[in-house]
Parts: structure tokens; sequence; C-alpha cells
């Protein structure tokens, strides 16, 4: 039934096979060709950049102000590439095995390994467009390495990579909008997907200065939305990050692709009271310097420069020894979350352990006095010439900690909990980035297909360029090729009409409710529930009363939501009602398929499937599977499933000891 | 770190959008914690006045990490708040005290015309950088990355221009909303790299071309853009704009 469509022969040929044999749409066809991007981060600036530098109509739509604000913005730590500059044994090879492996096996081996492959054109790209990644003094770029690997591949913009990344796309997106070959429409979200004779040919999106709905035709449609973290509610993604163009393609025939794998990140700055409204990420970089420790002594409240040395637990150091405070994501947030739940937390929440960077301070203070030759150097000067290299590398990231806590990391230890990061489930895609509507696909985030059950570091900027640079450029044509005798529908078609009378009636039953709960009081209590029963550790039990509340929750918002303002307007709690709404759908369907899903892989813990030590506990031999859902109605599901073979990299049990 | 709580006196710009004059509305907060950040102080208040049926304010904000660039409060006379090099979403309640009052205004510029509420338009920035502030190089032409070596000093340089979340305090601080600052980060970015060479001298005449169509006022060295930006661009960066647009000039035919 699921047809992924990888392509025969050796899996190292496949893309180029691929590549060799697609189908190609030439250039005068493809003025007549329109294509919709919705959402401008990495993957959807990207893909736009180069659709429109292909010669293809484009129209770019994102939600915020410019397509410069998307989350990918966001992004502090790298971008991984097998170019092996440092020597040290990287490949092409190295890099599909470390994300097949980090993914606990999950992922598609033919998906992973293109990426591997194109990971090295991305950097090629990014510095030809004037990407300012960080440099060695001979001139040539500098690499750093990140958790789960044993080699250097990460190159980055100080803790700004994500930033740059972005603005080199948008840079290359804002000269296509100037070229005429891109339409760009900020402020504007899409509600749904229009499907005519079973393919995606255009979308509807709200105005959001006006509230006026649009319908807008695409030959194809790409949704590069990103991820879906926010159904939390407190999470590192922005606040606007939304489910709901990704959800409303899943209401419309697009399955989506296990939706309980979900990334908690180990080191976030830990929540501080009632009133927060997002949470802050410390790159993961940052465990590349800092060690992470809890007391040796249960509740221990001394200030932590009080705790000597040997009363300190590096727990991760004497659990990991081979990768210690390296271990990838999901092994570091488990092992933060066992400290703390067995009463070694630290701070005034008792939920959060130390990141330390002192030993670090010293043991950079002293290269720095050999390199200078300084002779007889101070305690006091070997601190200080460590902390300025510290702050080179890392500066800003202590600054925003500082900012946010009060407090000064180069005098304390950093105080750090995991927090929801990343979405490894999306819409399921074919290896063509095609999900199961034909004609719409899905990039970046927005799909599932790359990570597996757990995403390593600096994988998820090089999964997004990868996508809209270097894949869907090829495989978009594949589709379009056959499409270039289907003129332009006007959007007076019926399918426009009906499915803009869909959005508008939702809307206005959304509006008419005139309830007496805010909007954010159901996101937040969506949020606690998901935390609570769907967060880093899941039970058959606990799933099963998430799954009932949320029903509750639904019934309640439906029936007593408050949102103020009119639609004809700009009205921003509107937006929200709309998201939270797609959230609280998700939320069950992301119960349901960690309920089905009876085994611990990556990021998904179930407690019932462990190994005696707590580690996660993978049944290859009931869930080697993706787990595509088809929509079936309110509360309802058909799961299909698509069998993960594993040609090259053999399933073991991951070791990071 | 002593945590508390106070009240407050806000006084907040009201506009219901670009047609309609705006005012201002005074608001009282109470309990506020001196753990929140400035916006969570606005969540607050809004939750306050969805439940009294009051409509709430609208304000630009998205990461809250101070990377974006969306929120764009004018607080107490200044943009973004009383901090050093930081963005409004990262500004924390414990810069204030009980029984403060606080002014908070949208941004003020021809350039970027209200919205609604604290909601500005910016689009006359991205409007800037398509006249030019990219360079002209299409997916799947680059050669090798580390066939381009650049002094170390250069990149760091190009890196810290190239660092501008394009929020636009720096329009806001001047006193003749000039958008120097902003156009020099990205002028500066390209000019210091060896990519941004072929298209070094049109892309400065025709970005201060474009900023000048769009209602930018000129620069007077005040400095005020520099105070206030949240990445700390320096204003070395006009002295190089200037630079690169006379050098421009002089020997474009």
């Amino acid at each position: 039934m699921l047809n992924s469509k990888i392509p025969a022969g050796p899996l190292d040929q496949k893309w180029t096979e691929f590549k060799g044999h697609c189908k190609l749409v030439n250039p005068a066809n493809k003025r007549k060709l329109e294509v919709i991007v919705v959402g401008t981060g990495l993957a959807g600036a990207s893909a736009a950049a180069s659709l429109g530098e292909l010669g293809y109509k484009v129209k770019a739509f994102c939600f915020q102000d410019s397509p410069r604000r998307a989350h990918s913005i966001a992004a502090q730590g790298g971008i991984n590439a097998a170019k092996n500059y440092q020597n040290d044994g990287d490949s092409v090879f190295r890099l599909f095995y470390d994300t097949i492996k980090g993914g606990d096996y999950r992922a598609r081996e033919a998906n992973v390994h293109r990426l591997a492959e194109v990971s090295v054109n991305i950097i090629d790209q990014c510095v030809a467009q004037g990407v300012p990644f960080a440099r060695e003094y001979g001139g040539l770029l500098s690499n750093r390495s990140f958790g789960g690997t044993q080699v250097q591949r990460t190159f980055y913009a100080a803790g700004q990579t994500g930033q740059q990344l972005l603005i080199g796309a948008y840079q290359a997106l804002e000269r296509q909008i100037a070229l005429g070959n891109v339409a760009m429409y900020n402020r504007h979200e899409m509600l749904d997907v229009v499907k005519i004779d079973g393919k995606a040919r255009g979308i509807i999106v709200r105005n959001l200065v006006s509230g006026k709905l649009e319908r807008h035709f695409g030959h194809a449609v790409l949704l590069c939305s990103g991820g879906y973290g926010n159904v939390f509610y407190l999470s590192t993604n922005a606040m606007g990050s939304n489910v709901t163009a990704a959800w409303k393609a899943h209401r419309k025939g697009a399955y989506f692709g296990n939706p309980c794998f979900t990334q908690i990140h180990p080191t976030c700055i830990p929540v501080s009271g009632d009133h927060q409204s997002k949470l802050t990420l410390m790159s993961e970089s940052l465990r590349n310097d800092g060690r992470i420790w809890v007391p040796k002594k249960q509740n221990d409240t001394r200030r932590p420069n009080e705790i000597p040395e040997e009363e300190r637990d590096y727990y991760l150091e004497r659990r990991y020894p081979a990768f210690g405070n390296l271990v990838p994501r999901d092994v570091a947030s488990r092992a933060a979350k066992e400290r703390c739940d067995a009463g070694y937390g630290v701070g005034s929440s008792r939920q959060a352990v130390y990141l330390d960077y002192a030993d670090a301070i010293q043991r950079y203070g002293k290269a720095e006095v050999n390199k200078r030759n300084i002779q007889g150097a101070t305690a006091d000067q070997i601190t200080q010439l460590g902390k300025d290299v510290v702050k080179e590398k890392y500066g800003n990231l202590f600054d925003m900690y500082e900012k946010i806590t009060g407090e000064n990391p180069y005098e304390v230890p950093m105080r750090i909990y995991p927090a929801v990061h990343y979405t490894m489930g999306g819409l399921w895609v074919d290896y063509e980035l095609m999900t199961s509507v034909p004609g719409l696909y899905a990039l970046g985030e927005a799909n599932f297909s790359d990570h597996g059950a757990n995403r390593l570091g600096a994988s998820a900027l090089m999964q997004g360029l990868a996508d809209g640079y270097f894949v869907i450029p090829y495989t978009i044509g594949n589709y379009l090729a056959d499409e270039i005798r289907t003129p332009a529908i006007p959007t007076d078609h019926p399918a426009f009409v009906e499915a803009e009378k869909e959005v508008a009636d939702r809307i206005n039953q959304l509006m008419s409710i005139k309830g007496s709960q805010t909007v954010e009081s159901f996101h937040k209590r969506l949020g606690k529930i998901m935390w609570d029963k769907c967060g880093m550790a899941r039970s058959e039990e606990g799933l099963k009363q998430a799954i009932e509340e949320i029903r509750q929750l639904k019934k309640e918002f439906w029936s007593d939501v408050r949102i103020p303002g009119s639609v004809t307007e700009m009205n921003p709690e509107l937006d929200k009602a709309n998201r939270v709404a797609d959230f609280i759908e998700l939320g069950e369907l992301m119960c349901i398929d960690a309920l089905d899903r009876r085994e611990s892989c990556g990021g998904h813990f179930r407690e019932e499937s462990q190994t005696e030590e707590g580690e996660a506990l993978r049944d290859d031999a009931n869930f080697s599977y993706v787990a595509a859902w088809e929509y079936a109605g309110e509360h309802n599901w058909n799961l299909h499933k698509e069998e993960l073979n594993f040609d090259v990299a053999k399933p073991t049990q991951r070791s990071y000891k | 770190m002593e945590h508390y709580t106070m009240n407050l006196t806000l006084k907040v710009w009201r506009q219901k959008n670009s047609q309609e004059k705006g005012r201002f509305e005074t608001y009282q907060v109470k309990n506020i914690s001196s753990e929140m950040s400035f916006l969570e102080m606005f969540d607050v208040l809004n939750e306050e006045l969805i439940r009294e049926g009051k409509e709430p304010i609208a304000f630009d904000h998205d990461c809250r990490e101070g990377i974006c660039g969306m929120c764009s409060m004018y607080i107490n006379g200044k943009p973004h708040g009383p901090w050093h090099a930081n963005t409004t979403c990262q500004l924390h309640m414990r810069a204030y005290k009980d029984g403060d009052t606080i002014v908070v205004e949208p941004w003020r510029a021809n350039a970027f015309p209200v919205v609604k509420d604290l909601v500005v338009d910016r689009s006359s920035f991205d409007r800037i950088i398509q006249a030019g502030g990219y360079i002209s190089v299409n997916t799947g032409n680059a050669v090798d990355a580390n066939a381009i070596p650049i002094e170390k000093d250069k990149a760091d340089n190009a890196f810290a221009a190239a660092a501008c979340i394009g929020c636009g305090a720096c329009v806001a601080a001047c006193k003749n909303s000039s958008a120097m600052l902003f156009l020099s980060a990205k002028v500066s970015h390209l000019a210091l790299l060896p990519q941004g060479g072929p298209e070094r001298k049109s892309r400065v005449l025709n970005m201060v071309a474009q900023m000048d169509r769009e209602g930018f006022g000129a620069c007077t060295n005040t400095g005020a853009c520099e105070a206030v930006c949240p990445k700390e661009i320096s204003i070395t960066n006009i002295a190089r704009l200037n630079a690169e647009y006379i050098g421009a000039g002089l020997v474009v035919e």
C-alpha cells in the first residue's frame, strides 16, 4: 500500500541512479508551472529560491512579517557535513551510519544516505552565498564535534549558525523575489489544502492583517512548515511555530509518520514559574566543553561552588565513559530526568542539573598561556584568558543565559533541564519527499524521514537545506513533467470555493463560541497533559489517560473558548485558536501512536520496555517500521506500516558506554 | 538572585489599524514576578483583558530568544527597553521595581507604518535586501568551500555585521529614521568577503537608492542606532558603507 519509491541498486548509488533517470521539465515549460511553498525557514526558503532559479513560478507564504524570521533562525550549534576537512576519519558513510544509529534504527536508509551525500554540497553553496562560518587563522573553515559522533564535522557561526544559514537562504529568496520568479506573501497563514481529482492543486490562506481568506493555485504544493513541538505548550520553538499546515494536509489525506517521535533536548534553561511562555535552549555544543553534574548527596542545598569536587557526580561521564558528556540527546535527557527524579536535582525547583565550565576555562586558559609563551602566569590571568576563549566560542549563549536567569555562567555553573525541542515525526513522505497526496510535498522538519526516533545535533539544518537546495529541485521535476499539459486552474473552481467555505465556517464557529476560557489556558492544559504523559517517559496507563483527557479538553475547547475581536481584522487570538484546535487533535494522535509502539527507541521511551540498566530497549522483531497514520474522521485513524529494511547499517543495541 | 513581585502602571499605544488614529491607554498590572520576561508581563495583561471582554494588545514577537528580530517595542523612549545589547523579548522584569510606570509605543518611522497597536510594517527592509543584499549564485554553482581561504579577521568582521537581526531598532532610535546601520551591516557583510566582490559596486548603489525610495531619513552620525542595537552592530559599518558608496560612484560608468 505504502510505496516509498526507493530506487533500486546499491545504497550509495541510489541517488545518482535517481538523478540520472528522473524526468526533466524543459525551461519553457517550467515557466508555465506554478509551485506553492508554505513556510520560509531553511527548507522553504532554500526550496523557493532554488525552484525560482530553475524557472518555476513560485509563490511563497509565511505567517511572520518577513521570511527571515522563520524559526530556523534560532538554531545555534551548527550544521553537519561529511567534508572530512579535519582528516579525522569522517566520510559520507560515517555520517550516514551515525545518523541511522543515532536515530535508533527507525529511519529510512536510502533517505539518510542521500542526506549524507548532499551534505558536502550544502557547505559549498552556503560559503558561496557569503555565509560567514567560523574560520581558523589559515583562512580555512573550522569544525567542532557534537553529540553522538566521534569526529569533528560540524560547521558553525558562533552560536548563531541557524541565523547565518537562514539569512543566506533568505537572501537567495529575496533575489528571486526581485527577479520576479517568486511572489512572497508575508503575514499569511495556510488554513487548508485544495485537492482536485485527488491531486494537491492549491491552498487557502488567511491574510493575517486584513483577515481575508485567499485562494492560491499551484501545480504542486510544498509544505515546509516546521515541527510541532509547541503541542507541549512549553518548548524551545518560537511562539508562532505550529502544526496547522501539516495538520490540514493530514486531514486531507496525507499520512502522518511516527507522530510520537519527539526530541527532548537535554540542555535548556529550566522553567522558572507558571508565567513561563517558552523555553530557551542552550546549544548542545556547550556539552563539548562543559561538564554535567549533580551533587552526590540527595537534596543538597549548598551553592554549587561550596560542593567539593569529590562530592560531585558527573553522571554522564560515570555511566557512559566512551561518549561522556557527548552522548546523544535522548540519552542525556533521560539521564538528567533520572537524577532529578531520584532527588539529586538542583536549584529552587530541584528540576535542574549543573552544566559547569570551570574546568574548560582553566584548560583553555593554560593553553593560551602556552600559546602566548607567558612566563609565570597568575591564576587570575589564566582564568581570564580561559574566559576570553570561552567567550569567543560561546559568548552569545552565555549572555543569553545571564539575561534570562540573572546569573553569571562564567562564575557559577549553569542550571539546565531537558525541554521539548524538535519533532522527528511529521508528514509521511516517499523518497521524492511526496506525501501520500500526489503533488503535495513535505520538506525539512515537517516530514518524518531522516532522523528516525532521535535526531543528532546539527542535523536539522543539514536536512532542511538538503531537502530545499538539493533534493526537491530534482524530485519535483519527476512529478511536474507529467503536468505540463495542465493549465493553471482558475480559483473559482468548485474545489477552491468549497475549501474556502470550510475554512470560513470553521473560523465563524470558533468566533461564535464566545465562552469563558482563553485560548492560552487551553494550550497550557494540553501542554501539561502531553508533558506529563507523553513526554520523556511514557506508559500504557498514562497514555490511555492522556487520550481521554485530550478528548475531554477538545470538547471543552469547542464549547467554551473565548476569542475576542472580529474575523475581518488582525486578530492574533484567532490565529492562535486555529493553531491550538489543531494541536489538540495532533496530541491525541501522538498518544495513540506512543501507545501503539510498545517498545522504546530513541526519544520514545516506554517504561515497560527498558534494559536492567534503564536504557531504552528496542523491539526490532515487532516494531521495525514507520507508523503512517491515515485520518479517518473524528478520533479515528488507520495505521499503515512501512517496513524498514537495513541492508547496510545492521541494527544493534545502541551503546555509548 | 533575589526574586520579587511588583505592581506597575503601563501606558500603551493602541491603534485599531493603519487608517485610524491611535491613543495611549493606561493599564494597571499586579503581582508581576521579577523572573518574568517583559513579553510574559504583556501575556499576563492580555489574558486579563480577554477575561474582561476587552481587546488584547497586538504586538509582534516570535522566537523570544532575541534572534528572529520580530519583537519591536519602544519602551520608555528606547527601542527594546533599558538593557544594553538586548531585544524586548529578552528584557526581564527585574529591570523594574514596584510602582514603576512604563510607556510602550510602536517603532516610529514613516517607512514603518503602524499595522495595529504595537505592530508595524517593516517590509521596506525586505525591499532594501531585494535591491542587492545578496550574492548572485544559483544553487549548484559553488566551488569547494575551502577553495576560498578568507582571513579570519575579515570573516569575523563579516560575521559581526551579518549578525544583524533586521528588527529596525536602529531606525526607531534615529531622529531622522535613517536605515543606515541596517543597510551598512548588509553592505559590510558582503563587501568584506571575496565572494561579494563581483557585485560590490552595483550592490551599494542600488541598496542606497532603494533606502531613499522607502522614505528613510539621512544619517547625521549621532550614533543612537549603535547605542540601541541588540546585536551591537558597529557604526564603523556606516563609515565602510560611505567609502563603498563613494568608491562605487567614482568608478561607475
